[in-house]
């Protein structure tokens, strides 16, 4: 996994409620075997004019002029700005590799779906939690602003607006020591290898059925 | 200890490890894994020279990318195909249990496991896949994964998590007749939001709850993923004990008596204190239509289209306005005015026997009304497909002029081949209405079984209740 420490980017504003993970990755992308080339197809249905399908050659379809990733303003962007239960439904890892192909780092919204916020950590993606207020706030001045950029640290717990102003997040230590370090949860958890044994041994005395097929 | 909630009991009893910030190392029991969230986890897995550490821990199926008609000359379209061939091949290259497309054991992930036994109470239970909440109904601590931890599962039989807060839901009183589990969690939903349930783990009782059928639990459950809740639980009664009795994975013997006793330890202590409770009244709970395209955007099938105007939040509105838009509706129509193009009953949330019958019950001697291009049944699994041939219901459908497929998600998420077209409306009894889910520019209103079949036999939404 990539390491996460800073970031410094230009900001995207998404502004709708329960985006789904249908509407961040489409299913038909779902039926790839890989992990990458997702980042053409964020958004699908909203990006393009047109139905898009595994395999096109994405460049000469019919882009909507109107979807805000789409403006000319917002191009590069690495940290998106979203609203209440961003990454509701399915639970397709689809959605942050399709983020992160595309090329956003960070999400800073008002909450997340637990999956996706779950997925998110998993592939270096940094999801902020903000007050409404703050979220709102950063959201007016994105809009009234070009280049609107904000500075993330993450060890510091801090989104830095172009203002000066300082707002902090929470994350939980344990996620954010794997991500400032870019640790691949498993080899961190076969640290505790002898520890699963003695557990599944105690099970299997005590629930044996569970073992049986 | 004091006294304890069924999930703190599931929690408790999985942990084999714990950071100080109160991450857990948690061990999962039961992990079931299909063809579309594993391929990746498999490669990682390849790419990093590591085994699956527990073999019997895996069961396999293939379901999203299934064709639903003649499965003889396998999948038409490539991609969807080498979806599935790569499942078959990691399968066989790992040793992994699999019902391959055409076992009559085939079904989709969340019939099949309980239908085998393969889900028992008490376990953890993990998927890749967000419905995997289903399972709870076991009083099983069951919940979605990402691809990442599908890997981290199939490596290490454990996954890191957190605790989530605890919900009770609670439902009292004897439901109306032709209301079902479906009308319960649409009505649950339309109550607390599809946010709602965010960060919790819901356990749902009362003697509502307590009186539904493990189909009907395992329906509510399925669903508490679309309230936000990344698992549904119901405590162990009679009826779970019942269910699971005699199924192929199931302890016999000398076993089941044991796990039988420890089973009907599963349940929330009395006392045992919630972070969140919410009530429903049974009696007042109507057949549920929604409207947008979330599941929250629900209402009572004598109600009508909301109109955006009267909501005072800016965000709320615009989202409303943004689905009545796609919909296609106009603010202040009666639900009942609403016409459909296709029917869909099936999908993990009612594809199993007791909604065949539901839906059987209400097509008998009726015909599917003429506007109505489409309406298809696709049962959950091969066996629930051939129960119901045994019961004589696929000729009540075809009679009256329904379908009748092979078993899969099918039009649950359209990977198939298997949508809407574009404008087109359908009553489906699966559990997502989100934009473009059933097809591009399709237009899906969630409801029960019977509320379907009553939809397909009148050419529109009607309240099932006048036609039993
Ligand atoms: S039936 Fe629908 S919701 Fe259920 S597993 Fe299949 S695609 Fe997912």
């Amino acid at each position: 996994m990539e390491k996460f420490t800073q970031l410094d980017g230009l900001v995207v504003p998404l502004d709708r409620a329960n985006v789904d993970t249908d509407a961040i990755i489409p299913k038909q992308f779902l039926k790839s075997i890989k992990r990458s080339g997702f980042g053409p197809n964020l958004f699908d249905e909203w990006r393009y004019l047109d139905h898009g399908e595994p395999g096109q050659d994405h460049s000469k379809r019919p882009l909507n002029p109107d979807f805000v990733l789409n403006l000319p303003r917002y191009r590069g962007a690495s940290i998106m700005l979203t609203r209440d239960n961003f990454g509701c439904g399915s639970s397709r890892e689809h959605a942050p590799w399709a983020l992160l192909d595309f090329g956003i780092r960070a999400l800073v919204g008002t909450s997340f779906a637990d999956i996706f916020f779950n997925n998110c950590f998993k592939n270096g993606l940094l999801p902020i939690t903000l007050p409404a207020a703050e979220v709102d706030e950063l959201f007016r001045q994105c809009t009234a602003q070009a280049g609107y950029r904000l500075r993330i640290d993450l060890d510091a717990q801090t989104v830095t607006r172009p203002d000066g102003k300082v707002l902090r997040f929470d994350v939980e230590p344990f996620r954010k020591y794997c991500l400032l370090n870019g640790l691949d949860d498993i080899g961190l958890t076969l640290r505790h290898a002898d520890k699963i044994r003695e557990f599944e041994a105690r099970r299997r005395l005590e629930q044996p059925w569970l073992f049986g097929q | 200890m004091g006294a304890q909630t069924l999930y703190d009991k599931l929690w408790s009893s999985h942990i084999v490890h714990q950071e100080e910030d109160g991450t857990v190392l948690l061990y999962i029991d039961r992990h079931l894994v299909h063809e579309v969230t594993s391929p990746q986890a498999f490669e990682g897995l390849k790419l990093a020279g590591r085994r699956p550490w527990r073999l019997g821990a895996n069961l396999a199926v293939a379901d999203h990318n299934v064709p639903t008609t003649d499965r003889a000359n396998g999948i038409d379209d490539p991609v969807s195909r080498l979806q599935v061939e790569t499942l078959d091949r990691n399968c066989e290259e790992f040793g992994i249990t699999e019902f391959r497309m055409n076992d009559v054991r085939q079904g989709i992930v969340h019939v099949i496991g309980p239908e085998q036994g393969a889900t028992l109470p008490g376990m953890t239970v993990v998927c890749g896949d967000s419905h995997t909440s289903t399972h709870g109904a076991f009083a099983c601590l069951a919940f979605g994964i990402g691809t990442s931890e599908v890997e981290h599962v199939l490596a290490t039989q454990t996954l890191l998590a957190k605790k989530a807060k605890s919900m009770l839901v609670r439902v009292e009183g004897p439901l109306q007749k032709g209301v079902s589990a479906k009308d319960v969690i649409l009505a649950v939903i339309g109550k607390i939001g599809t946010a709602g349930g965010t960060g919790y783990a819901i356990e749902f009782g009362g003697s509502t709850i307590r009186a539904l059928s493990m189909e009907g639990r395992m329906t509510l459950c399925n669903m508490a993923i679309e309230a936000g809740a990344r698992s549904g639980m119901v405590a162990v009664d009679d009826t779970t004990i019942d269910y699971i009795k005699g199924r192929p994975f199931a302890p016999a013997g000398e076993q089941w008596e044991r796990a039988v006793a420890y089973w009907r330890t599963l349940k929330s202590d009395e006392g045992a204190r919630f972070d969140r409770v919410v009530e429903l009244d049974a009696a007042r709970i109507e057949p549920q239509v929604t409207w947008g395209t979330s599941p929250e955007m629900v209402t009572a099938i004598d109600g009508m289209v909301p109109d955006p105007a009267l909501e005072s939040d800016p965000v709320r509105r615009e989202g409303m306005e943004r689905a009545l838009q796609y919909m296609g509706l106009v603010p202040r129509t009666p639900i009942t005015a609403v016409g459909v193009d296709k029917v869909f009953i099936g999908s993990c949330t009612n594809s199993r026997i007791e909604d065949l019958r539901a839906a059987a019950a209400v097509v008998k001697g009726r015909q599917v009304a003429g506007n109505v291009k489409l309406a298809m049944v696709v049962p959950g699994s091969g066996l629930v497909k051939a129960q119901a041939e045994q019961e004589g219901l696929d000729r009540i459908f075809r009679a009256a002029g329904f379908e009748w497929r092979e078993p899969g998600c099918s039009m649950c998420l359209a990977m198939n081949a298997d949508r809407l077209e574009p404008g087109e409306r359908c009553a489906s009894t699966s559990n997502r209405n989100f934009e473009g889910r059933q097809g591009p520019g399709g237009r899906t209103h969630l409801v029960s079984p019977e509320m379907a079949a009553a939809a397909a036999i009148a050419g529109h939404f009607v309240d099932v209740r006048n036609m039993l």
